[in-house]
């Protein structure tokens, strides 16, 4: 047993708080993709066109059924041997299209079960004014399906910022690359992965408070 | 003028609306009553298409729908020219009650936010929920909830306006509200096709009653001759049930 260094773990701070904001901006990014996409793929499984039903269902089943590293690794070092456009693409890019498609995948479920979820009444309510189906999703189902799924997707957004530390794999320097960089100087491991957990469990920690005012928010129509 | 020829409706092998005819005049009042399960409700679901009928057509004003081919254009059309009011209000949960009657307006009909705003401030007015502008429907009353699905109703100004049960949910206590406000609108001559099981309303509101019975009318007139002198058995039965 030795004695933590904490004079080293102080000066580590600034450094690796540097880098929060490439995190968190690969995270936001990828959060925005990854929400559109999953609507989109979960409206489809609802209403089920024909002749693209088939090919969500490959998507989704395929994005939740492989590892994140993988897929990382698929983009990042196999993709552009085969799709030569994609040679240019930098880490930073591969990590946001891996985490943007793959947490997709797991959000179009939790959209979906959502969708399912708003009662039957509102559907027929919308129908029966005349609305047409992307009214009637736009307004009145995606919203309070939103209401529902909102606890869920929030927990896929702490899950994706913890995601992104695994872009240190692509050669993206973002917390975990840079740590990992401090590390190997100092020869202090013990001491620089305390520090970036402690970084990542705060910035967690908030969203969770955000996470209570969202939910107050969305529920604000139907508290009595 | 509402023509309807032959509509009929399968649930599986099961007919459920069996080639009704039906003509409804101008600011007519009609009321369909009948036993549980003998398509009341799938008639009026068939008259907006929330229900899709398997043959007959449809005419409600300039709008003609043939049932067997009708595409989305029609639904839509049909829809619009008909307004629902349902027996568990079906208010949009994510909306204000002003924002549910405006609605309509602004989405489908393409109002202005400030016309539709001002249209729905003026039929909050008439259901007596003008301090409840800005409430959602879960802080509501079931009785202040059906008038507000009424208003919503209302204010689309539909060549027909459909009720299913609107006062079935309700406690016995809100009963009144909804009827009276239904008798305001009928003071109009809006003209509507009512389920209900309250039969002095019935009586006192209905140009026409309907007497349903397996799919079918069985027997129609004015209230006054066809609730004291009915002449089929089955009606015969079904009021001395209802008392
Ligand atoms: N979606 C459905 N699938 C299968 N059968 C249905 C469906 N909706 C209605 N039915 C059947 O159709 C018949 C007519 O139902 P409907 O709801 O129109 O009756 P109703 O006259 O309105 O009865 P109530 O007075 O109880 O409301 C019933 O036998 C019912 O079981
Ligand atoms: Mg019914």
């Amino acid at each position: 047993m030795r004695a933590l260094d904490l004079d080293y773990m102080l000066g580590l701070v600034p450094v690796i708080l540097g880098y929060v904001p490439l995190t968190l901006f690969m995270a936001a990014v990828a959060m925005v993709c990854a929400l559109i996409l999953a609507s989109l793929l979960a409206v489809e499984r609802v209403v089920r066109v024909p002749g693209l039903d088939w090919l969500v269902i490959l998507f989704i089943s395929f994005f939740r059924g492989t590892p994140l590293l993988v897929q990382l690794f698929l983009f990042y070092y196999g993709l552009p041997q085969v799709v030569s456009v994609l040679t240019q693409i930098n880490g930073v890019t591969a990590a946001i299209m891996g985490l943007t498609l793959h947490f997709a995948a797991y959000m179009a479920e939790a959209i979906r079960a959502a969708i399912t979820g708003v009662d039957r009444s509102q559907w027929e309510a919308a129908q029966s004014i005349g609305m047409t189906q992307g009214q009637m999703m736009r307004r009145i189902v995606l919203p309070q399906a939103a209401r529902i799924a909102a606890p869920t997707l929030v927990n896929y957004f702490i899950d994706m910022i913890k995601g992104t530390s695994l872009a240190f794999t692509l050669g993206v320097t973002e917390m975990m690359g840079a740590t990992q960089k401090e590390a190997s100087g100092s020869f202090l491991y013990f001491e620089a992965f305390l520090v970036v957990a402690v970084i990542y469990w705060i910035i967690v920690e908030v969203l969770s408070q955000g996470q209570k005012q969202l939910e107050t928010r969305l529920g604000r129509a139907f508290a009595r | 003028m509402i023509r309807v020829r032959g509509l009929t409706k399968r649930f599986g092998t099961t007919t459920v609306l069996d080639d009704i005819d039906l003509d409804i005049a101008d600011g007519e009042r009609v009321v369909v009553i009948g036993p549980s399960g003998t398509g009341k409700s799938t008639l009026l679901r068939c008259l907006n298409f929330l229900d899709r009928p398997e043959a007959g057509r449809i005419e409600i004003g300039s709008v003609s729908v043939d049932a067997a081919r009708a595409g989305r254009r029609d639904i839509l059309a049909l829809r619009r020219a008909t307004s629902f009011v349902f027996q568990n209000y079906a208010l949009f949960a994510n909306r204000t009650a002003k924002e549910n009657i405006m609605e309509a307006l602004v989405t489908v009909q393409g109002r202005s936010k400030a016309e539709a705003e001002a249209r729905a401030m003026e039929v909050l007015g008439e259901t007596g929920l003008a301090d409840k502008a800005d409430s959602y429907p879960a802080a509501l009353s079931g009785g202040q909830q059906q008038r507000v699905g009424i208003g919503r109703a209302m204010a689309i100004g539909a060549e027909l306006m459909l009720f299913d049960e609107p006062t079935s949910a309700l406690d016995p206590e809100w009963v009144g509200e909804v009827l009276d406000l239904m008798r305001r609108v009928a003071e109009r001559r809006q003209t509507m096709l009512i389920v209900t099981h309250e039969m002095s309303f019935a009586r006192e509101i209905a140009d026409r009653i309907l007497f349903m019975d397996g799919g079918r009318i069985v027997e129609q007139g004015p209230p006054a001759d066809l609730l004291s002198s009915p002449r089929d058995e089955r009606l015969q039965r079904f009021l001395r049930r209802v008392g």
